[in-house]
């Protein structure tokens, strides 16, 4: 667990990589029309993610990315959701109100034809909030494990 | 008869997921416990929001006044399920970690042998 | 605008504010503690604080008799009721004021308590995440947020307890804890789960205008009681919480109690609220009697009750480490909350009812204070002194005379004796218990006794007698323990000098939403 694997896996894991990038991504973006959202594509993500950590080695992926830029990352998507919520406090007078709805903006107003595009108010925005929360917070979980069974390895050799 | 089948692996899976949590003395094997029941409620969940010959509730392009508005099956219970899974995986996570900290501090992940020296 | 209609404003919007402010400040902290260690502390408790404002200008409103629905993403109410909603009547104002006052002083306590300690900004992280699971829960009008809010506050809670992982006993409390915790709320949701198959609606309102009593209402029923009494520790369920409890650092443990009287607040509601239009019904006809689901219900609760004191009391009795026998006297007091209500249960509709449930539910409070500050002087000593057996104390008093100070206030306050808090309560649980059955009362009244009898024990072993050779240089707390213990103790005495003024403004109106539910459903049914 703590070396990387053979070149052959790691390169097939390059290769496929971005598209499980692009799968996860697409299910996040299309959360409102299709099944996905935040939650699933943020894990589709996330298992790319640490199929990469598995094929490189937890020492070599530590050394690249910190957990605490995770933990930055995190705290965005987390701040970007409940600030998302506050808004529609501030600007619909409720808390949690979809504000960008119905209210003839750019893509709501049906003489400019641009009403097939996009429709769904904040909901998509909560979305990316949310995938960006659960592709930080379930990858920095996977890849502290993974340090702390290699530290664990080390002391028992 | 065949519609019941759902219930009794609802049934199956949580009373096998209770025997694991009960009986068995492995940390990892409770811990699985705990998962086997919370896939047992989940599938409840699923279970409940099915209509007879529904199909999913997506709107495939097409306006809430046209006539031919097909039978779906009810959301609400796959939002439930979905928020389920989501303190599923939560729960996980802080059990196994720790798991992986009990097992650095004792060595051992039998229940019987950890700690007990107060009661 | 002028103050008036601002302050109208703030009252509007507060449910979802109580809930959100201290939500947004546990996002925001890991990003504030890269500053500075001061500015974040400093964060947290203007976090709380602000919290507690809402709080106290919400219940002043409810207590005067409105209750307060908060419908999340639309202005009004709409037919069916598809979204969330929070509906606060007197209860949840009611335990909504224990838990900001029990956060305030967790987190002032903290700041010294925890100093020098390594991961500071995922404990503060965690507090205010438990604090606003711990107010979701209490404020809440729908089955299945309550299910969620009660995962956040297990899952904060659980990391909280096994903050001090170079400790494997914490850990090891920390698994059981989150174990037994998942089991129960994933039976609650097993439940909420039936309940939504049979009448389509998640809406506590709802539901208890709908409910009939069919055979998967009466599995639904004991599935939520037995979940929820789990997580609130009553015996034969409460292995979790002596362990929990004792290895916990103290500002958590002052926490954990609030989050167990929060489970507390869901049996009550499950039981006076959710199934309230159903607790006449008779449920069979032996020989003349009829008995009816209340006197049924309440007989049981009463039975658990008792258990709960004896087992709580003897347990605590044999005790040797201090935090331990704390927890297990928090056990006995969560007993007579439950007695207290369960024989207001079996008489409901009576005079002698409403006196039993204005006990209970005062008791909810000084329990929470008393117990509370009897864990932060056990953390006191323990950071004094970093024993944790009574074995190895003695003579504190010596050095540490504020922590024994406070330590009497709280000994007077549990056990029952005047001027403190705990008299005012338990003379009502007592008089209205007895005229319920006598011998409940007589084990009540013994139980106290001897609780009073442990913790005498302990202050002389701990505070008085001679001074021990390894404990020669002990010396007082930091300055913010002590304000968080006097805090609470100030509060302890003018609940105890004024218990009239208390249980007419605060505890009435809560005794008023348990004994009859139609306000609470026709709050939302009556918009539709």
């Amino acid at each position: 667990m703590s070396g990387g694997m053979s070149k052959i896996v790691k390169t097939i894991s390059n290769i496929s990589f971005p598209l499980v990038l692009i799968y996860g991504l697409y299910i996040i973006a299309h959360g409102h029309l299709t099944p996905g959202g935040g939650f699933q594509g943020g894990a589709v993500v996330a298992s790319g993610c640490a199929m990469i950590l598995v094929a490189y080695g937890s020492i070599w992926t530590m050394g690249k990315i910190k957990e605490k830029h995770l933990s930055i990352l995190e705290s965005l998507g987390a701040i970007a959701f409940i600030g998302l919520a506050f808004l529609g406090l501030i600007f619909g007078f409720v808390f949690f109100k979809n504000f960008l709805i119905g209210e003839g903006l750019i893509f709501d107003n049906p003489a400019l034809g641009l009403s097939d595009i996009y429709t769904a108010g904040i909901i998509p925005l909560m979305n990316f909030a949310v995938g960006l929360k659960v592709i930080a917070g379930l990858f920095a979980i996977v890849l502290v494990m993974a340090y702390a069974t290699t530290k664990k390895e080390a002391e028992t050799k | 008869m065949i519609y019941n089948i759902p219930f009794i692996a609802v049934a199956a899976l949580v009373l096998i997921g209770l025997y694991a949590v009960v009986f068995k003395r492995n940390l990892i094997k409770i811990v699985i416990g705990i998962t086997l029941i919370e896939s047992g409620v989940n599938l409840f969940l699923i279970t409940l929001a099915y209509r007879q010959d529904s199909t999913a509730p997506i709107w495939h392009g097409i306006t809430a006044s046209s006539n031919n508005v097909p039978f779906m099956s009810l959301p609400v219970p796959h939002a439930l399920t979905l928020t389920s899974i989501v303190i599923g995986v939560a729960v996980l996570a802080l059990m196994l970690s720790l798991v992986i900290h009990i097992y650095r501090h004792y060595g051992t992940l039998n229940v019987n042998k950890l700690g007990g020296d107060e009661e | 605008m002028n103050i008036e209609q601002i302050l109208d404003t703030l009252l509007r919007h507060s449910p979802a504010l109580i809930v959100a402010i201290p939500l947004l400040g546990a996002f925001l902290t890991p990003l504030i503690s890269k500053i500075n260690d001061k500015v974040r502390n400093v964060f947290v408790i203007l976090t709380i604080l602000a919290t507690n404002f809402f709080i106290f200008l919400l219940a002043s409103d409810v207590f005067a008799g409105n209750i307060h629905t908060y419908v999340f993403g639309a202005k009004n109410l709409s037919i069916p009721v598809v979204r969330i909603l929070f509906e606060v009547d007197g209860l949840s104002a009611f335990m909504a004021i224990i838990a900001g006052i029990l956060s305030l002083a967790a987190v002032i306590y903290s700041w010294s308590f925890m100093k020098e300690n390594t991961g500071l900004n995922k404990f503060y992280t965690l507090m205010l995440l438990m604090t606003a699971g711990m107010l979701g829960m209490m404020l809440t009008g729908d089955m299945f947020n309550f299910f969620v809010f009660l995962e956040i506050t297990s899952i904060a809670s659980c990391a909280l307890i096994a903050f001090w992982t170079n400790k494997g006993k914490a850990v090891e409390a920390g698994f059981k804890y989150i174990a037994i915790s998942a089991i129960g709320a994933l039976f609650v949701l097993f439940a909420i789960a039936l309940l939504y198959a049979q009448y389509d609606a998640l809406n506590i309102a709802v539901l208890a205008n709908n409910i009939q009593y069919t055979f998967l209402d009466k599995i639904a029923l004991v599935i939520l009681i037995a979940a929820l009494a789990m997580k609130a520790g009553i015996v034969p369920m409460h292995m979790w919480l002596p362990d929990a409890y004792g290895r916990a650092p103290a500002s958590v443990t002052l926490l954990l109690v609030g989050a167990t009287q929060a489970s507390l607040y869901g049996v009550f509601r499950v039981c006076f609220t959710l199934y309230g239009s159903q607790l006449n019904s008779t449920l069979r006809n032996i020989s003349g009697t009829t008995i009816t689901l209340n006197s049924l219900l309440g007989t049981i609760i009463v039975i658990l009750a008792i258990v709960t004191i004896l087992i709580g009391v003897m347990m605590a009795l044999k005790q040797i480490d201090f935090k331990r026998m704390i927890a297990y006297a928090a056990v006995a007091e969560i007993g007579y909350m439950f007695l207290a209500v369960g024989a207001g249960l079996t008489t409901l509709g009576t005079a002698v009812s409403m006196n039993a449930l204005k006990g209970g539910i005062f008791h909810i409070i000084n329990d929470a204070l008393d117990v509370g500050l009897l864990f932060l002087v056990a953390g006191a000593i323990y950071y004094a002194t970093k024993q944790t057996s009574l074995n190895n104390m003695g003579g504190l008093a010596r050095n540490m005379k504020y922590t024994t100070v406070f330590f009497l206030i709280g000994l007077l306050a549990v056990a029952g004796m005047p001027p403190m808090n705990g008299f005012a309560s338990k003379i009502l649980i007592y008089e209205s218990v007895y005229q319920v059955n006598p011998v409940l009362s007589i084990v009540a009244i013994l139980c106290s006794i001897l609780l009073l009898a442990v913790f005498i024990k302990v202050f002389h072993s701990a505070f008085l007698g001679p001074e021990q050779p390894d404990l020669k240089d002990v010396k007082e707390v930091p300055k913010s323990m002590l304000i968080a213990m006097g805090l609470i103790s100030c509060i302890i005495i003018f609940f105890g000098l004024f218990p009239e003024l208390v249980v007419n403004n605060i505890v009435q109106p809560a005794a008023n939403a348990l004994a009859s539910n139609t306000s609470y459903i026709s709050q939302v049914m009556g918009v539709i």
